[in-house]
This record gives C-alpha cells, sequence and structure tokens, in this order.
C-alpha cells in the first residue's frame, strides 16, 4: 500500500493533465465556455440568497449580509458534494481505461477532486468580490488557517472519493443512494444556518460527529465572523482526514484487483 | 536467447457473481460479509495452466476461437488483470494495443488527445511532443488534428489512438486484434511497422483471427484453446492444427445442422419453380430416401472436404411397392442459392426398370471441382414425368476448404505454363 501510494507522485502529470481535460471538456461547446466555472456558484447563490432573505428571511443580524455569509459554507459544501458524487462514478464511466490501458485506477477518483477543487478555487474570486461589493471582510488573523482548512478538506474529500469509488464497481446502489445521503448532510451542517442557532446548539455533540460541521464552522469563522475558535477541533479533524484517507486508499487498494473485472 | 515475456502454469478464474445474495450495501454492511461475498461463487477458468515464453527479439501469435482465452492472455501479459495463480513475467516497456483510442474523450481535439493518451501509455509530456509530428503524420490526420475527437470517423479514431501508441516506443508490443482498424494502405502500414519493430530487437505479441498473418509474420505461434495450450510452435505447424481442430468443430456443427433440418423438413408443397431455394422435403413417399450419407476420401462420413478430394454422396432408399418408374436426382447449391450442378438418371439417359425394397444409390465425384465456401445439396427420386416420390431440397450442407483462395464456384483441374523468359521466385 506504501509503495502504491508512492507511486501516486509518479503519476502528477498524468493526473495534472487529466484535470487539465476535464476542466476543458466540461464546457467545450457551450456558449459561454469556462465562464460558467464563475457563473454557477452564482446563480446558486442567488437561488438560496433568495429563498432565505425573501421566502423564508433569517433575522439573526450576525449573519449579516446573509449572502455572504452562505456563500461561505456554500463553496465547500458544493466541492465536496460534487466530488463525491463524481469520484462515485468514476471508475464506472473511466472502465474502458481500466479495462484495456494499463491505467493506474486512483488516478480517476483523484481527478475528478481536483478538478472540483479548481472550481472551488474559482469560486472563492467570486466570494472575494461579493465581501468587496458588500464590505465584509474577512477575519485577518485567522485568514492563514484558511489555507490549512482547504488542505484539511482536500484529504478528507480525497480518502472517501477513493473508498466511495471502489464501493460503487460492486454496489451501484451507492450512486443512486449518495444523491439522498448529500442532501441530508447539506441540511445537517451549519450552512445555510449558524452554528449558534439554539436548535444546533441542543444537541452540539451530534453535530460534533459529522465531520463537515468542523470544516464549514472553520470557513465561516476565518472568512465571516470576527472569532476564530475552531482551531483546536479543525486540528482534530485534520487527524480524522488522514485516517479517512487511509482508510479509503486501503479500501482502495484491496479491490483494486477486482476493478478490471467488474466495471 | 532470454525470454521477454514468461507465463509460468498461469490460471486465471473470473468470479461469477450469480448467486450473490445481498443486493444493497446496507446490507451486506448488516451482515457484515462484505469481504466474503466479494469473494467468488461461481467460477469461470478462463485460462487454465497455461506456460509459454516469448524470446526477446522475437514475434509470437497467438491463435485460437472466440472465448478460448487468448484475449485474457493478452491481458496478463499487460499488467491490466492479474493471475489467479502462476507467475506473469515481462522484461521491458510494454505497450498494448488492445483498445485503440482507450482513453480518447470525444469532446476535446486530437491533439489534446494525443498527449493525454501519450501520458496516459506512460510518455512524458517531452516525450510527445517530441513525437508529435511522427504521430499525426502516421496516423495521416494533420488536417483534423484540431477539431474534436467526436467528429472523427472511426477509421480515423482508430488510426490516431494505432499511431500514439505505436509511438510509445515499447520494448514489448502486446497487439489484439487490431490490423481491422484502417482501409488497406493502412493495414500495410502498420504491417510495415511491426516488421520494423521486429528488425530492431523489438518483442511482440499478437492475438489475432487472421492465420495468414501469423504464418507470414511470426517466428513462433501458440494457439489456446478452452483456457489450454493445446500447440506452441513453429506457426506453420500450430495453423495446421488449429485448423484441423475447427475442422473438426465444422462437421460437428454440419452434422447437427442436417439432423435438424432433415428432422424438422416439413412435408412442403412442391415449389413450382425448381431453382426456388426454400428448404423442404414433399413427395408422395411410394420410393422414399431414408437416409443421405456424405462420403469423403476413404469412406469416411464427413460434412467438410477439401477441393480435389474424392467425395460420394449415399442414398438409402426404400419402395414399398415394386416399380419401374423411378429417376435419381441429385444437385449441388452454392450458399448464394446458385445451382452448381444438377443431374439425375433420366438426363444421363438411364431409363429404370425396377426398383424393390431397401437399395443404395451412390453418386461419386472422382474429383470435388468446387472453390472455398458452404454448400446445400439437393437430392430427389420421382417420376419420369416429374411427380416426386421423394423430395429433399437443400437440407444437406456440406463445406469445401481450399489453401488456395481462388474466386468464383468452379475449380477446374488446370495447369500453368510458361516460356523460359519468364521466372518465379
Amino acid at each position: 500500500m506504501l509503495s502504491n501510494l508512492g507511486s501516486l507522485l509518479r503519476y502528477r502529470g498524468l493526473i495534472h493533465s487529466l484535470v487539465a481535460r476535464e476542466l476543458k471538456a466540461r464546457y467545450r461547446g457551450s456558449a459561454l465556455g469556462f465562464v460558467w466555472s464563475f457563473i454557477n456558484p452564482l446563480l446558486l447563490l442567488s437561488v438560496y440568497s433568495f429563498v432565505f432573505t425573501t421566502i423564508m428571511p433569517n433575522n439573526d443580524p450576525r449573519t449579516k449580509p446573509f449572502a455572504v455569509f452562505l456563500f461561505c459554507g456554500l463553496l465547500p459544501w458544493t466541492w465536496l458534494s460534487a466530488s463525491l458524487t463524481e469520484a462515485a462514478s468514476s471508475l464506472i464511466s473511466g472502465g474502458n481505461l481500466i479495462k484495456k490501458v494499463l491505467f493506474p485506477a486512483e488516478v480517476l477518483p483523484i481527478v475528478s477532486v481536483l478538478a472540483n477543487m479548481v472550481h472551488f478555487l474559482l469560486g472563492l474570486v467570486i466570494l472575494a468580490a461579493f465581501m468587496i461589493g458588500f464590505r465584509h471582510y474577512p477575519n485577518m488573523a485567522a485568514l492563514p488557517w484558511f489555507p490549512v482548512v482547504v488542505l484539511i478538506q482536500l484529504i478528507f474529500t480525497l480518502g472517501l472519493a477513493l473508498g466511495l469509488s471502489a464501493l460503487t464497481v460492486h454496489f451501484r446502489d451507492i450512486r443512486e443512494l449518495l444523491a439522498n445521503v448529500l442532501t441530508l448532510w447539506f441540511f445537517g451542517t451549519p450552512i445555510i444556518y449558524p452554528y449558534f442557532m439554539p436548535s444546533v446548539s441542543k444537541v452540539l455533540w451530534v453535530f460534533r460527529l459529522n465531520p463537515f460541521y468542523h470544516l464549514a464552522v472553520s470557513y465561516q469563522e476565518i472568512l465571516f465572523f470576527d472569532h476564530f475558535g475552531h482551531a483546536t477541533s479543525l486540528l482534530w479533524m485534520g487527524v480524522v482526514s488522514v485516517a479517512v484517507f487511509l482508510a479509503g486508499y486501503w479500501l482502495f487498494d484491496r479491490l483494486r484487483d477486482s476493478f478490471a473485472e467488474s466495471v | 536467447m532470454t525470454s521477454a515475456i514468461e507465463l509460468i502454469n498461469v490460471s486465471k478464474i473470473y468470479r461469477r457473481y450469480t448467486g450473490r445474495q445481498f443486493s444493497t450495501l446496507k446490507s451486506a454492511l448488516l451482515k457484515r460479509s462484505i469481504l466474503r461475498d466479494l469473494q467468488p461463487n461461481e467460477a469461470f477458468r478462463a485460462l487454465n495452466d497455461v506456460s509459454f515464453s516469448v524470446a526477446r527479439g522475437s514475434t509470437v501469435g497467438v491463435i485460437g476461437r472466440n472465448g478460448s482465452g487468448k484475449s485474457t492472455a493478452l491481458k496478463l501479459v499487460a499488467g491490466i488483470t492479474k493471475p489467479t495463480s502462476g507467475s506473469v513475467r515481462v522484461d521491458g516497456r510494454i505497450s498494448a494495443l488492445i483498445e485503440l483510442g482507450a482513453g480518447f474523450h470525444p469532446e476535446i481535439s486530437g491533439r489534446e488527445n494525443v498527449f493525454i493518451n501519450g501520458i496516459m501509455l506512460g510518455l512524458s509530456k517531452r516525450e510527445v511532443e517530441e513525437r508529435f509530428d511522427a504521430i499525426v503524420d502516421f496516423a495521416e490526420l494533420r488536417e483534423f488534428i484540431d477539431a474534436p475527437v467526436k467528429t472523427y470517423s472511426s477509421g480515423m479514431y482508430m488510426r490516431l489512438g494505432f499511431a500514439v501508441a505505436i509511438h510509445v516506443d515499447p520494448d514489448v508490443l502486446l497487439v489484439d486484434e487490431v490490423l481491422a482498424v484502417g482501409d488497406e494502405a493502412f493495414t500495410h502500414k502498420c504491417l510495415d511497422k511491426f516488421a520494423e519493430f521486429h528488425r530492431r530487437g523489438k518483442t511482440i505479441l499478437i492475438v489475432t483471427h487472421s492465420l495468414g498473418l501469423v504464418e507470414r509474420l511470426c517466428d513462433h505461434a501458440v494457439w489456446i484453446d478452452g483456457g489450454e495450450k493445446q500447440v506452441d510452435g513453429d506457426p506453420k505447424r500450430v495453423v495446421g492444427a488449429y485448423l484441423t481442430a475447427v475442422e473438426q468443430t465444422e462437421k460437428q456443427q454440419m452434422a447437427a445442422a442436417t439432423s435438424k433440418a432433415v428432422q424438422s423438413a416439413a412435408p412442403a408443397a412442391p415449389a413450382g419453380d425448381m431453382f426456388q431455394a426454400t428448404e423442404g422435403r414433399w413427395g408422395s413417399r411410394e420410393v422414399e430416401i431414408t437416409n443421405v450419407a456424405l462420403l469423403g476420401p476413404g469412406d469416411e462420413p464427413s460434412f467438410v472436404f477439401h477441393t480435389g478430394d474424392a467425395v460420394s454422396i449415399t442414398l438409402r432408399v426404400r419402395s414399398a411397392e415394386p416399380t419401374g418408374d423411378f429417376v435419381f436426382g441429385v444437385s449441388v447449391f452454392n450458399a448464394d442459392g446458385v445451382c452448381c450442378f444438377g443431374t439425375n438418371t433420366a438426363i444421363e439417359d438411364m431409363t429404370s426398370d425396377r426398383i424393390d425394397g431397401e437399395s443404395d444409390v451412390v453418386f461419386a465425384l472422382e474429383h470435388l471441382d468446387l472453390v472455398e465456401g458452404t454448400y446445400k445439396l439437393d437430392v430427389a427420386v420421382h417420376r419420369r414425368d416429374g411427380a416426386p416420390y421423394d423430395y429433399h431440397r437443400l437440407l444437406y450442407t456440406f463445406r469445401v476448404k481450399s489453401r488456395t483462395h481462388d474466386i468464383g464456384i468452379f475449380r477446374p483441374r488446370h495447369r500453368w505454363t510458361f516460356s523460359p523468359n519468364i521466372r518465379f521466385k
């Protein structure tokens, strides 16, 4: 397993070109092309903002401007959920490569995660524009933590993506189930509501079991609120992420030889 | 010579999960049986204890019928799948032409696909850059290289895939029946490329159904059947052994088809047009053809013959009542329904006198002068006025094989003569 992990470094050229291809191919043929990477999060944000400021307004003054608050949680969530959805089918849709070419299969889910990470990073540009527009700036003292959160989310997402992609080869049901699990996960994480809402505080321990809770709260505290008090939990979350990654990779490695036959 | 590829007692069992108990991940997790259930519960043995080695610098052909395990063997050599038991050793960089353009993305241009495909096959970006022109020229796609691959014809797609794979410059080249990729000219180019590889001392392993190619190109051949190695050695000898086995199977198939046709031959209405090609059997059966046998050289019953064989058709006939009015007839049709030859005893001026009880009629051909193909037989006994006693229409099938692939129907015995200033090698 360790030597396989090491060989991942050898594939960085391949991963790099596949991520580039993924990004290029996605919008090929559409009139706006790559601009969609910006428009998509913008549209998504507009929908949520409309719902939560007009239809069912959130009156907590601490979450104003609400659009910026929402964006801080929504962007990383989109990265996670899109990565997992794509990764789950990555081995099946890339079956041709696995069956017909000597091809390192783990590259496929990794490419799904990294391509969505690029979209996430592009989304940050929109977030910055919003912050400037609303004159609401991030917590500068905590900003150096931002890359740490991103790194932890990356490791966590990679681990889940590897495990899910390997299992989906044998249990196609996962793909169907995943969309609903992700919806539940989304509403179970303080993204469209703040983590200090009374109904959350009452059962905080339940929320703390959700790994993405720690990531979402960290993003919000660093980018939106004044105080970053979640550092310790975040570091624990880092440990969990590494564990998830190792477990995901172990599972992937364990099932690797069955892919060419089962895809 | 050292070997570049070595398979030692290799078996490959494919798992089948027909009896899988769980239907969802949840139930598998609940029963904690996930890893156990991933074990095979029905096995299909694709390869069984196969050993062979390929000497460095040689070209080796693997032949065998569909589903015999040839491609599995190739995938094991390529490292795409792992053997269930035994070991596979390959020395040097491999490039596998198993599925051409497997990694192409339809939306992006040929140029970008060449780069990504090259990198997938193990080249670095620089190496692809250096070889880019050679690849594009080889594929003959210069003017289309910037168009998205989805706009390519299947031939163009394959050519580009072939061009990339061949320019990986491997030490060991694995080829799985990919020469059907282009027009005649491109196929020749591919063969030239193989020859060039051969000259440069590279090892080539080819899986193919093209036996001529094996005889022409390979130094060595392996015949695999039913997952087991049958023969291994000189290509001519191996191909010969394979052809004999194929003939055997064909005979069995013809025999099965014939007995089925005879059994199910509905008493069809006599066809108005004698040459209408529908199978059937009809007649009053006052005289009946009870059995038809085709005998090859040495009077062996057979359904597969070679051009030039002595062949006889034996009819077993039974007449319930003695009668003096009968004509025996035989005609041969080719697969297109063209009557190649037909005759009967009346045409040949034999006037019937008497038939009674069981007897045999033998129609002997000293020399079967038909070209390769599948043929069908009509046999009949009828009255002089044409009213049928028992007419068997196209019920018997046989195959003619030939080492020469001449065309047409009839292969008259012939001889070429040349004046001395014309020479052949």
